[in-house]
């Protein structure tokens, strides 16, 4: 008898979603939605405003990754400027996008995934969770705590603000860093660095012990897009669009202002958030991820020598070429982190750093502008086209969580087929369908969250509709 | 006495706004001893910060409850269930208490909204006049020190 299980919303990640599981007669897993209500007003409202405005508005589409907004946006307005921002501009938008991405990874490895790996997908909800962390080990959700501040601390020494960054303007940077900031935060490497590279440790020794489960979590191959330098390093500001096959083969390279060339969406009735997909495959075809595991598999190496050691140990899992499994987001995720610390460090070691010349000056010099850098969840784009004053006339925001979506239904089904037997949804299989979600680490562009939101509703409906099950927490 | 004050919302939803502008307004009574934020969200980190006060606030929109506005003493909670990537108030105490052995009040000023989904919206006529009242009732609080932020609501 065909049944539907009914998760809604998904906890532990951002915005209101919930995952709907379709069984068969056999009570196996058949198809699984995981439905999206994406906030889309935000392009509409940008219309009629000015483009040099977007920087400064677009951080607050969402209080999680406003830094890469507020990168894309300044990049876009430099394409319609036709400027490039100065040289000291660029290493400090690279500075606090290091910075972001450091907070933001440390956030979802040791507050919202490690809870599952450290305590168990079988372990009390109740304590399952940065709490139920903090009693079994305080010390490392200390360090957890602390890397996510020194994270922020970066953008907040240079803007004035933890979360809203205001400091992003068109040609590089509004703020110039100061010596005693330079050092202050420089002094607070050593121990990043070794947070970082605890969190390895334990992530692979978590692996090493469950590798069976690991390499079997949402285990799918699809091909994988991010961003690489000049040479194929990866790049978290700024490069060459590169899509590779999951053998690790060349897609195909791109600039950013040829997006669209590559990329194409499609409308799902389960869902408003869109299907992007490569386009020369079509839509059967097409799909692909991005995020963490998208740039460690496109990129050829890693610039900074800890990550770089470490890229390679990933890559070795797969003989060299791209890793593939839903879970590997992590392990990608941290050799990431490491490299945010690194490059951090790197930069504020750089004199150019404090430098006084750190915005270049332009003025319209084009209709249209395209952005692009590389968010935590993956590669975002800011598409502006603006009339003669200046005045914004349509603005496409193609976000990384979008990108990542038919790869999470991908990861939800496989997950889903493996541990959900369609009778009931045990503490343990739900929330393994829940991480699968939380490998991606998603946004879903929804930054409202007032007080008394975001129960978790676990339904179980039969073919006519009637509740089987029902479940409620949090 | 030392407070923190955190109002967080996100300024550009509609009602949401209403954490960020009650504290902005309280801010702006420049009272000694109390440090005021603003951010998007509450944070597990906000936890760090609060083994170095007595009292915190925490000031955000309200979708249900009491109009216009409820404040009430919040307890830590071990057991709760973060449900996203921001914290609760009673997650971020917890943490304190058991990370940071912070000895630390907390009290939820919860003001009421409605709207909250349309991008670049102002707050609403009716939850303009629940800030309003909500911010008469923290300064009357502030006013009378220690005693009268603690006191029953």
């Amino acid at each position: 008898m065909p049944k539907t299980i009914t998760i809604n919303p998904v906890t532990r990640i951002e915005g209101h979603a919930k995952i709907t599981l379709h069984a068969g007669d056999d009570g196996k897993i058949q198809k699984a939605f995981f439905h999206v209500n994406e906030f889309r007003g935000f392009e509409k409202f940008c219309e009629g405003r000015l483009y040099t405005e977007m920087p400064t508005i677009t951080p607050r589409i969402c209080g999680i990754c406003p830094t890469s907004h507020s990168m894309a946006s300044a990049k876009a307005c430099d394409h319609i400027q036709r400027i490039q921002p100065t040289p000291t501009g660029i290493l400090l938008r690279r500075l606090v996008q290091a910075g972001q991405m450091l907070s933001s990874h440390a956030l979802s490895f040791f507050h919202l995934s490690s809870p599952d790996m450290l305590l168990g997908f079988d372990a009390d909800p109740a304590k399952r969770n940065v709490l139920g962390l903090a009693e079994k080990d305080p010390a490392l959700a200390i360090k957890g705590i602390r890397l996510r501040k020194i994270g922020q601390e970066v953008s907040e020494r240079l803007t004035g603000k933890k979360i809203h960054v205001l400091g992003v303007v068109p040609g590089g940077m509004a703020f110039a860093l100061s010596e005693a900031d330079r050092v202050a935060l420089l002094e607070q490497m050593p121990e990043a660095l070794a947070t970082c590279q605890a969190a390895l440790g334990i992530l692979k020794g978590y692996i090493s012990a469950n590798k069976k489960m690991v390499d079997t979590f949402a285990m799918f191959q699809t091909p994988y897009l991010g961003t690489v330098d000049k040479d194929g390093a990866l790049d978290f500001y700024d490069g060459t669009l590169r899509w590779v096959n999951p053998d690790g083969s060349l897609l195909q390279d791109a600039q950013v202002w040829e997006y669209q060339k590559y990329i194409a969406e499609r409308s799902m009735d389960f869902t408003y958030l869109k299907y992007p997909y490569f386009k020369p495959l079509g839509f059967d075809k097409g799909f692909y991820q991005v995020g963490t595991l998208g740039r460690v598999n496109v990129a050829s190496h890693i610039r900074t020598p800890l990550a770089q050691k470490e890229f390679v140990e990933f890559r070795s899992l797969n003989g060299g070429k791209p890793v593939h499994g839903a879970f590997y987001h992590h392990y990608a995720r941290l050799v990431e982190m490491l490299h945010a610390a690194e490059e951090v460090q790197r930069l504020l070691e750089d004199p150019r750093i404090t430098g006084k010349d750190i915005q270049a000056r332009g003025h319209r010099n084009g209709l249209e502008g395209i952005g692009h850098t590389e968010a935590p969840r993956g590669t975002l784009f800011h598409h502006y086209k603006v009339d003669e004053t200046g005045a914004l006339t349509k603005v496409n925001l193609l976000i990384a969580t979008g990108q990542n979506n038919p790869a999470m239904n991908q990861a939800i089904l496989e997950v889903a087929k493996q541990y959900v037997d369609g009778n009931k949804v045990t503490e343990g299989a739900l929330n393994r369908v829940e991480h699968a979600i939380r490998c991606y680490d998603p946004c879903l562009s929804c930054s409202t969250h007032a007080y008394g939101r975001m129960p978790l509703d676990v339904e179980l409906q039969g073919p006519g509709g009637e509740v089987l099950d029902h479940q409620v927490r949090g | 006495m030392r407070a923190l004050l955190i109002g967080y919302g996100n300024p550009g939803r509609g009602d949401d706004a209403l954490g960020p502008a009650f504290a902005e307004a309280i801010d702006a009574l420049g009272v000694e001893g109390l440090k005021v934020e603003v951010d998007f969200q509450l944070n597990v980190e906000d936890a760090y910060d609060m083994k170095s006060y007595d009292l915190a606030i925490f000031a955000d929109a309200a979708v249900k409850g009491a109009e216009p506005f409820f404040w009430r003493e919040v307890q830590p909670v071990d057991t709760v269930s973060f449900s996203s990537h921001a914290a609760s108030p009673e997650g971020v105490l917890a943490l304190a208490k058991r990370l940071f052995d912070a000895k630390i009040r907390g009290f939820v000023m919860g003001i009421r909204g409605y709207e909250f989904d349309e991008f670049g919206a102002p707050l609403t006529p009716r939850a303009q006049e629940n800030l309003r009242q909500a911010i008469a009732f923290m300064a009357a609080r502030l006013r009378a020190g220690e005693g009268g932020l603690t006191a029953p609501a």
